[in-house]
């Protein structure tokens, strides 16, 4: 690794601190100057002048804004995220926690499903371009990137879990055992686990697929246009070798840093999906926060998938410029 | 799409957009007639929004009930959860006491879908419309501001990119919804304020392109402000990018609003798809095995997206002929 390279990844990783920097102080002020008091569903009618003091006293919300702010921006960097309103009072970062591998174990699978489909399929379009196959196929692809995703996981649990009865309609697991894994490790051994993961795996990948589909198409077709392909062929080396091994690995780099992007962007957009198949993640808690004006928890869940986005934005860029010494070369040129 | 303008925009900075000549609304007017001839698909979108339009300018004449009034039989109780006309059985709703002519069946208060269909187009093109046109006007004046101006006006723009390109969208719109009243609007205000990033960073090297040139340089030598140039002579340049940018916004903007209102921080004044959908799941018509209830409101936002999508490409293909289909 030489020097241009090291100066660029400090530098785009002060960019991103300074972005999370930016993000986390837009939420502070959203929070805190948005109309309303944000404890306000908290206090109950019955509570004396003294009990309200005390409860703003807690939170912190007796002080000038300016020191809220500071007290605010320590507690994040120490990863405090401060008590939930509604569930008596257990800390954000429990909840969070518990949530966060949920998130991940349905981000990863769908996207390691659709970017399977999607390498694999790009390859067959681009091999049958012209045909009748290729041009159904991507309709297809065209009408999934199209079609709501919430929409999609609907059709699929009226079809499987109530038409069909094969599978199960929502949670992680059979009603009130939520709880039942001692350890994640016996969660993940769990085949019940598995069998409720199907579902809103299956309804992310279908809309997840259509970008590395579409994008290693149009690479395929582009590196089969050049010089050393048609050499090959020349060469005598069969079609399908040229395909996967002259071709597709050329093609293949794009692909992996939209991966990078595409896990950021998938926890964010997670949200929805969470919400049909009542799966307990990130995003579900972040609408059920909101819905019951529980302000911390929001801001945290929040924060934590706006932290996840910078981070995997940096490592996406940082490995393009690995992969590809011109893009570090000539950001590091812009930077300086 | 989020991702898909990330990765696209990494190609496209190597190839500069190809544009007409002549005066600017020529040179737009050119370019539209080239995207619909050369593009049955991006016809196919115009005529899809067109329709669509007209559903929605024409709605009270069309709809056979009124969306929100949950209609009665003969006794007074409300028609719930009828079958559309033709899966229910003949003569079954004579003894129920009123005359089933609902094209979809009716929702568990006894509301028209099909009228709630037809004016769910009223609420999908105007969040449609509404985001394109804000998120194509703020990219455009950022990237023209960047590209134009260079220096701190630059980097201050481009760092405030990268940090829309760090919030989440959805969540983001969540929170929102939790200060503001439900509204149709709160998708339009949170799309403007972070879609513009797509764009700006695209018009921004553009103009870097544009600035250059000779009658750039014939406008600042002749005294021109640097706002005159920016609005008179650079901007008309690049307004198809502009386009381009607002018909891939309608799309988004549409399937934005459909979640959002499905998650259930919509106006439960205003009838949309979404709500729609929201509506059917909530009232379990997902175990009723409801399709005439379910699938249609979806069909139409997959339409309706599909549009902005086609229209999009063929834009692409006449501005970056290198993306050209083989």
């Amino acid at each position: 690794m030489n020097r241009g390279i090291a100066y660029y990844i400090i530098g785009r990783f002060l960019q991103s601190v300074l972005v999370l920097w930016i993000i986390v102080t837009l939420l502070f002020l959203l929070f805190r100057l948005a109309p309303g008091d944000p404890i306000a569903n908290y206090i109950d009618v019955n509570f004396t002048r003294e009990q309200e003091l005390n409860l703003r006293a807690r939170f912190g919300l007796d002080k000038p804004l300016h020191e809220q702010y500071v007290v605010y921006l320590v507690n994040l960097a120490k990863l405090d995220l401060g008590e939930t309103f509604s569930y008596a009072g257990r800390s954000v970062l429990d909840i969070l926690a518990e949530d966060l591998p949920n998130t991940i174990y349905l981000t990863m699978s769908s996207l390691l499903l659709a970017y399977s489909v999607g390498v694999l399929g790009g390859i067959a379009m681009a091999a049958l371009r012209g045909s009748l196959i290729e041009r159904v196929g991507t309709t297809f692809t065209l009408m999934t990137r199209a079609a709501p995703q919430f929409w999609v996981g609907m059709l699929l649990l009226t079809l499987f879990a109530f038409q069909w009865r094969l599978l199960p309609s929502s949670g992680i697991g059979p009603a009130l055992v939520r709880y039942r894994w001692e350890t994640e490790w016996d969660k993940l051994l769990s085949p019940v686990f598995w069998r409720h993961m199907i579902l809103p795996t299956f309804t992310l990948a279908i809309y997840l697929h259509g970008l590395p589909l579409l994008l290693m198409r149009s690479n395929m077709l582009e590196v089969l246009d050049q010089d050393f392909i048609v050499m090959g062929r020349l060469t005598g080396y069969s079609e399908s070798r040229l395909m996967i091994q002259h071709a597709a690995r050329n093609a293949l780099l794009p692909v992996l840093t939209a991966l990078t992007l595409g896990i950021g962007y998938s926890i964010g957009g997670n949200v929805v999906i969470e919400n049909v198949f009542s799966w307990p993640g990130l995003g579900r808690t972040l609408v059920e926060a909101v819905q019951e004006s529980d302000y911390p928890l929001a801001q945290g869940a929040f924060f934590f998938i706006a932290f996840i986005i910078v981070f995997l934005n940096f490592i996406a860029d940082i490995l393009y410029s690995l992969l590809d010494p011109r893009v570090g070369a000539s950001a590091q040129a812009r930077l300086s | 799409m989020q991702q898909e303008a990330l990765v696209k925009e990494g190609m496209r900075g190597k190839t500069a957009a190809q544009f007409k000549q002549g005066s600017p609304f020529s040179q737009l007017w050119e370019t539209n007639r080239e995207v619909f001839q050369r593009d049955k698909l991006a016809l196919f979108g115009l005529i899809i929004f067109a329709f669509f339009a007209l559903v929605a300018i024409l709605a009270p004449q069309i709809a056979p009930n009124d969306p929100f009034t949950p209609l009665k039989n003969a006794d007074g109780d409300w028609i719930s959860n009828t079958l559309p006309y033709w899966l229910a059985e003949p003569g079954e709703d004579e003894a129920e006491g009123f005359t089933n002519t609902f094209v979809l069946g009716t929702t568990n208060i006894g509301r028209d879908i099909f009228s709630q269909l037809i004016y769910g187009a009223r609420s999908a093109l105007l969040v449609g419309f509404s985001a394109a046109i804000a998120v194509a006007i703020i990219g455009t004046v950022v990237g023209l501001l960047a590209g134009f101006y260079g220096g701190w006006v630059d980097v201050v723009l481009m760092r405030a990119a990268d940090v829309a390109f760090g919030i989440p969208f959805i969540p983001f719109i969540i929170v929102i919804s939790a200060f503001f009243d439900p509204s149709i609007w709160n998708v339009v205000l949170a799309m403007s304020v972070l879609l513009w990033r797509d764009s700006s960073r695209v018009i921004r090297s553009q103009v870097l392109v544009i600035k250059e040139q000779a009658f750039v340089s014939a406008a600042k030598v002749s005294g021109a402000s640097g706002l005159r140039i920016i609005f008179l002579h650079i901007a008309p340049s690049i307004l198809p990018l502009s386009f381009l940018y607002g018909t891939l916004a309608i799309g988004w903007a549409i399937l934005t609003e459909a979640s959002v209102s499905f998650l259930g921080f919509s106006d439960p004044e205003t009838i949309s798809w979404g709500f729609m959908l929201q509506d059917a799941f909530n009232s379990l018509a997902l175990s009723r095995r409801a399709f005439y209830w379910i699938v249609p409101p979806g069909i139409c936002i997959m339409l309706t997206v599909m549009a902005g999508f086609f229209i999009g490409r063929g834009y692409e293909e006449v501005l970056f002929p290198r993306l050209r289909r083989t």
